[in-house]
C-alpha cells in the first residue's frame, strides 16, 4: 500500500531544513522497501513546527514537527514518536481559523493542476465566465473586498473604474513586491497555491476587459517566482491562461517581472514605472492608475492576496465572503505572525479579533520568553504600539482610530530588550535608504531624521532636537507624495509617544559654554 | 572580452526579450545573470539597441540596488536586517559576520570569497534571523549556523 507523506517545500520550511527531512524520508522509504509517495506541500503556515511533516492515514494527516532529518528514521519505526501532534486539521491553530485565501495552501501539492481542481479550484472562474463583467465587478463589491496590500480600498470600485474606461488594451497587474518587514502571506500563497493568484488573475481580466497580466515579484522571492513561473506554464497547457481560456473566448496573457530590490516598488505607481522598464519613481495622482495605469492604458493592480480572494467569492457568493467580518472590514484577513513570536506564522480569520488575543493565545507570547513590550502592525510604516495597548480588534477602522493601521497584515513582536529609540532611528534609516527621490520632503527628510534622533539620544539640545523631529515628521507627513515619506512618521511618533523613556540621552552631553 | 564579444553577448541577451514590454529590467537581470554584473561598457550598447539615452540606461541600471557594477564574490551572503529579524537579533548577527569576514555589509572579502550584503526583508519572519546565502534562505540562524553556512557554501559542500 502506498503511504502519502507531505514535507513542504515553502521556502521557510526548507529555510530550516525541509529539504533534508525529504531527502531522509526519500532515503529511508528506499532502504525499507516502502512505498512511499512524497508530496511536497505549500506549508500550513504553523511555522513554529517546521518542517512539518504529514503522513496521511485512513483517519486524516498525522502531523510531526518540528522534523529533524536524523527522527525521519525514528518516526517511521514509531508513528506515536514524542514529536506527534496529531490530526493536522484538528490542531486548535488550525480549526480556529477561516481559511478562505489560504484553504488549498499546505492541503495540496502547489502545482498538481488535479489537486487544484480537485480541491475547489476555478468554480470561481467558472462562475464568472458564466454571468456578464459587470456581474463580477458587482460581486466583488458586494463582498465588500478591501484591498489587502495595505490602503484598503473597496476593490470592486477599483474594478468598475477599469471597466467603464474604455481602451483597446487594459492590464491586470498584481503587486507582489511584499516588501514589509513581518509580512510572508503572498510569498506563502505564491509558493503554497500559485493557481489560486492565476485564477483571480484570470477573472479580474475578465470583469475589467483586460487581456494582459503582469505579476510583479520581488527578486528576494526566487523560489516564488520559479514555482509561479512554473504554474503559468502548467496553466497554459490546461488552456486556464492563453487565447481561450476554459473555452470562453476569452483571451489572457499571464507573465511574471521580477523586482531588483527596491523598496519603493511596492508602490503602486512606482511599479507600474518599474514594470514599464524606468526607474521605480512615484508618480503623482491622480491621474489613478485604473484609468490612467501601466504604459498609460487602464490597469487594475491589486495585492496578491486580495486577487486570492476573488475565487473564493466568486465560487460561493458575494453574500457569504460578506457575512464574515466586522463594520466595514468583511471578509477574512491573513494575519502573520512575526518577529520574537512563540508560535509565528499565517493566520487567516475574519476581521475583529483582538491583537492581543491573536498574540497570546495563538502566538504564545514572545519565543525569548520574556514579556512582550511592544508590537509594530502594519509592516516599517506601521505604528509602534505598547504592550498595554494591544486590546484592540483587528479591523481597518479600529486601527486607523489609534493612530495605526492594519496594512497588509504583518504583526512584529519585540520583548523588553527593544531599543525603540533605535527602532526609530532604524525607520528613519529605511526610509533614507529606500526612497525614490522624487520628493523632497521624504529623500532629505529622512535623513535629516536620522541626524535628529542620533542628537536627541546624544543628549544634544534635547527640547530643541525633539521639537526638529516633532516638525520634520509633520512635513513629511503632509508633504511627501507617496506612503513611503507619508507614513515613515508613524514608527517614528509612535515610538516617541509610547517610549519616551528610551530616547533619554544615553551620555550626557559636554556643553562646552 | 574584445568589446565586438561583449557587443555580441549583450545583444543576444537583448534578443530574448525583444518581444517584452518595458524590457529593461527583465534585460538588465538576464546580463547579471550571464555576467554577473552590468558594467559601464554595456550600458551604450543597450542604450543603442533599445533606442534610449544612456542617462536613462544608466539611471535604471543604478536605482535598483539588485544590479551590481562589479561581480561579486564567489559566496554573496544576504543578512536580513528588517524589523522582524532585528527582534531576534539580526543586528548583532550583522556585526558578527562583518568582524568574522572583516569587510561591511555591501563589501567582499579582498580574496573574493565572500560579499556580505544587507536586505530588507526575504519573508522568513517568523523563523528569524533569516539570511540568503547564494540564493538559498536559511532561517533561525545564530552565528556558528551562520558561519558554517558561509564556510561550507563557499567550499562549494552545499547547505545543511
Amino acid at each position: 500500500m502506498t503511504t502519502t507523506i507531505y514535507v513542504p517545500r515553502d521556502s521557510a520550511a526548507v529555510s530550516v531544513g525541509a529539504d533534508a527531512v525529504a531527502g531522509a524520508i526519500q532515503r529511508e522509504a528506499e532502504t525499507r522497501g516502502l512505498d512511499v509517495r512524497l508530496v511536497r506541500n505549500g506549508s500550513r503556515g504553523m511555522l513554529w513546527l517546521e518542517p512539518l511533516v504529514e503522513i496521511a492515514t485512513p483517519e486524516g494527516r498525522v502531523g510531526y514537527g518540528p522534523v529533524a532529518p536524523h527522527q525521519v528514521p525514528e518516526i517511521l519505526d514509531n508513528p506515536d514518536h514524542e514529536l506527534k501532534l496529531g490530526l493536522v486539521e484538528d490542531l486548535k491553530w488550525m480549526k480556529d481559523q477561516t481559511r478562505l485565501c489560504f484553504k488549498r495552501v499546505g492541503v495540496t501539492d502547489p502545482l498538481s493542476a488535479d489537486d487544484y481542481l480537485a480541491n475547489g479550484g476555478m468554480a470561481g472562474l467558472r462562475n464568472a465566465l458564466e454571468t456578464q463583467p459587470a456581474d463580477v465587478v458587482k460581486a466583488v463589491t458586494e463582498s465588500g473586498l478591501r484591498g489587502r496590500g495595505g490602503a484598503g480600498f473597496p476593490a470592486g470600485i477599483k474594478w468598475k473604474t477599469v471597466l467603464d474606461t474604455p481602451g483597446e488594451l487594459k492590464f491586470v497587474c498584481c503587486n507582489a513586491d511584499e516588501g514589509d518587514s513581518g509580512t510572508f502571506a503572498d510569498r506563502m500563497l505564491i509558493e503554497g497555491d500559485p493557481f489560486c493568484l492565476i485564477e483571480g488573475m484570470t477573472i479580474a481580466a475578465y470583469a475589467t476587459g483586460a487581456t494582459e497580466g503582469y505579476v510583479y515579484l520581488r527578486s528576494e522571492y526566487p523560489d516564488a517566482v520559479r514555482t509561479l513561473r512554473q504554474a503559468i506554464e502548467i496553466g497554459y497547457a490546461r488552456g486556464w491562461l492563453g487565447e481561450n481560456v476554459l473555452g470562453s473566448g476569452q483571451k489572457f496573457d499571464l507573465y511574471v517581472r521580477v523586482g531588483a530590490g527596491a523598496y519603493i516598488c511596492g508602490e503602486e505607481t512606482s511599479m507600474l514605472e518599474s514594470l514599464e522598464g524606468k526607474r521605480g519613481m512615484v508618480r503623482a495622482k491622480p491621474p489613478i492608475p485604473a484609468i490612467t495605469g501601466l504604459f498609460g492604458k487602464p490597469t487594475v493592480v491589486n495585492n496578491v492576496l486580495t486577487l486570492a480572494s476573488v475565487p473564493t467569492i466568486l465560487a460561493d457568493g458575494a453574500a457569504a465572503y460578506a457575512a464574515l467580518g466586522t463594520g466595514r472590514s468583511l471578509g477574512t484577513q491573513v494575519f502573520q505572525l512575526a518577529g520574537n513570536i512563540a508560535r509565528g506564522g499565517v493566520y487567516e480569520t475574519a476581521f475583529g479579533m483582538s491583537l492581543a488575543e491573536l498574540i497570546n493565545s495563538y502566538g504564545g507570547g514572545t519565543r525569548s520568553g520574556r514579556p512582550v513590550r511592544a508590537v509594530q502592525v502594519g509592516g516599517p510604516l506601521g505604528a509602534y504600539l505598547p504592550a498595554d495597548k494591544l486590546d484592540l480588534p483587528l479591523d481597518y477602522e479600529a486601527f486607523a482610530e489609534a493612530d495605526a493601521m492594519l496594512g497588509h497584515g504583518g504583526i512584529v513582536v519585540f520583548d523588553d530588550t527593544v531599543d525603540m529609540a533605535s527602532m526609530a532611528r532604524f525607520a528613519m534609516e529605511f526610509c533614507a535608504e529606500e526612497s525614490c527621490g522624487k520628493c523632497t520632503p521624504c529623500r532629505v527628510g529622512s535623513v535629516r531624521g536620522v541626524e535628529t534622533i542620533d542628537k536627541i539620544v546624544a543628549g544634544q539640545d534635547t527640547d530643541m532636537n525633539l521639537a526638529v523631529l516633532n516638525d520634520l515628521c509633520e512635513l513629511m507627513t503632509d508633504g511627501s507624495l507617496c506612503a513611503m515619506g507619508g507614513l515613515t512618521p508613524n514608527p517614528v511618533l509612535s515610538a516617541l509617544r509610547h517610549f519616551p523613556d528610551d530616547f533619554a540621552a544615553r551620555t550626557p552631553h559636554q556643553e562646552t559654554s | 572580452m574584445t568589446p565586438d564579444a561583449l557587443g555580441q553577448r549583450v545583444r543576444a541577451v537583448v534578443d530574448a526579450h525583444r518581444g517584452d514590454r518595458g524590457a529593461l529590467l527583465p534585460i538588465l537581470h538576464g546580463l547579471q545573470a550571464e555576467f554577473g554584473h552590468v558594467s559601464q561598457e554595456m550600458v551604450p550598447i543597450l542604450a543603442d539597441e533599445l533606442n534610449i539615452s544612456r542617462a536613462d540606461v544608466h539611471g535604471v541600471v543604478t536605482f535598483y540596488s539588485d544590479f551590481r557594477a562589479e561581480p561579486a564574490g564567489r559566496t554573496v551572503v544576504k543578512i536580513c536586517r528588517a524589523e522582524a529579524c532585528q527582534s531576534v537579533g539580526a543586528e548583532q548577527l550583522a556585526e558578527h559576520a562583518q568582524q568574522v569576514f572583516g569587510v561591511k555589509l555591501g563589501q567582499t572579502t579582498p580574496d573574493g570569497s565572500v560579499t556580505l550584503e544587507q536586505v530588507f526583508c526575504l519573508g522568513n519572519c517568523a523563523l528569524g534571523p533569516a539570511a540568503q546565502i547564494n540564493g538559498r534562505m536559511y532561517g533561525k540562524l545564530d552565528e556558528r549556523r551562520l558561519d558554517t553556512l558561509i564556510l561550507n557554501a563557499d567550499a562549494g559542500t552545499g547547505n545543511t
